[in-house]
């Protein structure tokens, strides 16, 4: 069967999957609601143009008429009013963020894995995480030095105006940024990017990070509970707006890692070989990174370092459906949104409400120590 | 071409070197242009550590050329040059008429492909699919495979006999296996030119055989190869021309017959050979000796064997036995002479190849005078006379009654050192050199 093929057979599959897992969670929480009536709010909830609607704009002679669209919901079951907010309102923006950044993570660390040509890389293994903390942290920490005004020269000062949320996430996806760019730049020499000195460069930037955030957070006083919340990851909280705001970072990047599937396939075989097979190597190795560690920056910007998503979802993924990226990567995308939908789901349905993170590694460490156990692992 | 404009005034391969210094391989600028693959004057070194310096190597349509050279010797360092996966300090490497550093990798990957001598594959991609990844250079971003695609993969596979493999893991098939996979999905890059770096070396005697045969079939079809190979024999077999890399640049290059003789091997792989002719093909096969005896005397017998220890020797015996002696002997550097000798022998076929004079009589009659005089004649222009495996004894005992063809040279020779087929390779040689103590002296 045809490659592209197999990926849309697999994809709606697991998109379907998705779906349901979406629905489900939506239904469990302090108040249970049954699937049917989750499906029948969301349907409710969702708005359609249906015409054009112009009004007549003021008096002058060449004024153009003002433009709408009309909307209208096009279904109207009768649901119980709280409910619906419940699930339109709290549940909806937190489960979907966490099909995005669990499908961010996922595909970043599929890419990162064929990348290194390592079954053991994750989407943090070029600092962005790290870098994401740090950002985040500081933030966090020092929240009036950083957020209420700045002086720009020739502007002058700027009241940014962040709201503490939108804030950390901004500093936490700058950060992210920051940190991927610093490595590639020292394991860049004459224009080529060896990958084993990525991956040497990762590991001191993550190093020096990681002293950087122990060093904020020894600093951090009464916000420390904060700190460690947002390292643990979590995804409580969740806006539409800040929904909104990843769902227009994290499905382009996605589409462009997917176009460069078959080069990952190439790359595979070793950079020579890939130059051989016409692969223009370094500018693939740097559309991936970059496209890589922007998915990654925007998956965390918001939920904080989740670990293990990045690895074990790939890592089950090429057991399932085979090393191809053609069809893993999709695959991966969607079983990592699942993933995350469902551990976010056993986060919060308890008494007490655990950061995803916790329960993502808990789930994840013993996964990592069966892989290690069985000859999964064939070459580090 | 890394510089600038030339004093040429046509634009085309601008000689930077004169063209005068060239001696080997190629007629210039135009042969270049019409080459499959042209490399002119490369020089590329490790940091501070030259591998090769100037050179010229070309490959056209129809030609399987054989780069030969010791271990470090440089050969994958030009393939990967020619690859254009390692920049070269200066010189140019031209695919089909075009300089390699204006062409893309894609358009580069459509005019060479290569097989490497090996690869490392983590993950468990499908034979099938490995050889599909050759087919890259031929598809857009956005394409999926086409028949031509699917055409081009199977008869690959066909080709290189992985068919019957071809949805197995890349990671459990044998070495040998994945070598024939590489060649597939070089194969099916569908170029017209190929590089193959050791395509045989983890290959068993049919496949290499098949996979040189089939090299040899698309050369022949009008394609172009170059091939590093190690095999001497498996080279002066398929190879139309042979390109002996060694110390730092091109030794020798031309047919197999002109470039494979004992004294190019001798420089080229510092070791002793001899260069005889397969008898099942008729092409040269060399046969190494090592430099003379144990590896770890080597340094020392180097110093030693000089000009002044080659000998003028004289070989009386016959069969595989005395063939061996020869062999060995003109390795090392001895100029020989053999004879009588049945015609046909083994001995004398081997002394022909080795370029010594041989004194042959017909099998099976009795030898005249004429011809034992011959032979009596070079055994006494020699240093030594060496008898091989009891011939000597026979004539011995032919002095004392009997007639045997050696008795005259017996008798000419000046000094005479027996050698018997248990005598080893370094005892051998010993006895040759140390004429003074081991042989009997015999007056005339």
């Amino acid at each position: 069967m045809n490659a592209w093929t197999r990926a849309s057979v697999w994809s709606a599959g697991l998109a379907v999957a998705l779906v349901a897992a979406i629905v489900v969670s939506a239904a469990i929480g302090p108040v249970r609601i049954p699937p049917a009536e989750v499906v029948k709010a969301v349907l409710n909830a969702v708005s359609v143009p249906t015409g054009i609607r112009t009004t007549p704009a003021g008096t002058g002679t060449l004024m153009l008429p003002e433009i709408g669209l009309v909307y209208a919901s096009p279904f109207a079951y009768p649901v119980d009013g709280v409910h619906a907010q419940i699930v339109v309102g709290v549940r909806l923006p937190r489960i979907l963020m966490a099909a995005l950044v669990g499908a961010a993570l996922a595909s970043a660390g599929t890419v990162m894995q064929g990348f290194f040509r390592n079954p053991m890389a994750d989407p943090s293994i070029i600092g962005v995480s790290s870098g994401a903390a740090v950002g985040a942290v500081a933030f966090i920490v020092f929240p009036a030095a950083l957020s209420a005004t700045v002086t720009l020269p020739l502007i002058g000062s700027v009241d940014l105006g962040l709201s503490h949320g939108a804030g950390v996430s901004l500093f936490a996806f700058a950060g992210a940024l920051a940190a991927a760019f610093g490595v590639y730049a020292i394991a860049t020499r004459h224009g080529r990017t060896p990958v084993a000195t990525l991956l040497l460069a990762g590991v001191a930037v993550q190093t020096f990070l990681g002293a950087v955030i122990s060093y904020l957070q020894l600093q951090a006083g009464e916000s420390l509970r904060r700190v460690v919340a947002w390292l643990m990851g979590h995804l409580s909280g969740a806006s539409w707006s800040e929904v909104a705001a990843t769902a227009v970072v994290v499905p382009p990047l996605f589409l462009l890692l997917l176009v460069y599937a078959r080069d990952l396939n190439v790359l595979l075989l070793g950079e020579e070989e890939a130059r051989g097979l016409g692969v223009a190597v370094e500018r693939t190795k740097r559309i991936l990174l970059g496209a890589s560690a922007l998915i990654t920056a925007a998956g965390v910007a918001f939920a904080g370092v989740i670990g293990f998503v990045g690895l074990i979802v790939p890592h089950i993924l090429r057991l399932v459906v085979g090393p191809d990226h053609r069809v893993l990567l999709p695959t991966a995308a969607l079983a990592g949104g699942s993933f995350l939908v469902a551990a976010d789901t056993v986060a919060r349905a308890g008494s007490t409400e655990l950061p995803v993170g916790i329960v993502t590694a808990a789930v994840g460490a013993p996964f990592f120590v069966y892989l290690l156990m069985n000859r999964e692992v064939h070459e580090l | 071409m890394s510089a600038g404009p030339t004093a040429e005034g046509d634009g085309s391969d601008g000689g930077e070197v004169g063209d005068g210094d060239e001696v080997g391989d190629g007629p210039e600028t135009d042969a270049d242009a019409d080459a499959l693959v042209g490399v002119r004057d490369l020089t590329v070194s490790f940091g501070d550590v030259p591998v090769v310096a100037g050179v010229d190597l070309r490959v056209g349509r129809g030609e399987l050329v054989g780069l030969v050279g010791p271990n470090g010797a440089g050969k994958t360092t030009v393939i990967r040059a020619i690859k254009g996966t390692l920049a070269p300090d200066s010189g140019a490497v031209r695919l089909d008429g075009d300089g390699a550093a204006d062409l893309s990798a894609r358009e580069a990957g459509r005019r060479v492909a290569s097989v490497p001598q090996e690869t490392s594959l983590a993950f468990d991609f499908r034979v099938r699919h490995v050889v599909e990844m050759g087919r890259t250079p031929h598809l857009g971003r956005f394409d999926g495979h086409g028949a031509d695609d699917d055409r081009a993969v199977e008869e690959a596979m066909d080709a290189a006999g992985v068919a019957r493999f071809a949805d197995r893991s890349i990671t459990e098939v044998s070495g040998g296996e994945r070598q024939r996979v590489l060649l597939a999905r070089a194969l099916a890059q569908g170029t017209p030119a190929l590089l193959l770096d050791e395509p045989t070396a983890s290959l068993d005697a049919n496949h290499a055989v098949r996979t040189l045969e089939l090299v040899r079939d698309l050369v022949d079809d009008g394609r172009g190869a170059l091939a590093a190979i190690h095999d001497l024999d498996m080279a002066a077999r398929y190879c139309d021309r042979i390109v002996v890399l060694a110390n730092g640049g091109v030794q020798a290059a031309g047919p197999p017959g002109e470039v494979l003789t004992a004294e190019a091997l001798r420089t080229a792989f510092d070791a002793e050979a001899f260069v005889g002719r397969n008898p099942a093909t008729g092409t040269p096969t060399v046969t190494a000796f090592g430099a003379g005896g144990a590896a770890g005397e080597s340094d020392s017998r180097d110093a030693a064997r000089d000009e002044a220890d080659r000998r003028r020797l004289h070989v009386v015996g016959r069969g595989l036995a005395a063939s061996r002696v020869v062999a060995r002997l003109a390795a090392a550097g001895h100029e020989l002479s053999v004879g009588v000798v049945p015609e046909g022998d083994a001995a004398a076929e081997t002394a022909r190849d080795a370029g010594a004079a041989v004194v042959a009589a017909p099998a099976f009659e009795p030898v005249d005078a004429e011809t034992r005089e011959a032979a009596a004649a070079l055994a006494r222009e020699t240093d030594a006379t060496v008898v091989v495996d009891g011939v000597g004894r026979d004539a011995e005992r032919g002095e004392a009654g009997r007639a045997t063809p050696d008795a005259e040279t017996l008798a000419a020779a000046d000094r005479i050192v027996e050698i018997d087929a248990a005598t080893d390779d370094d005892a051998l040689l010993d006895a040759v050199r140390d004429l003074g103590d081991g042989a009997r002296r015999r007056d005339a």
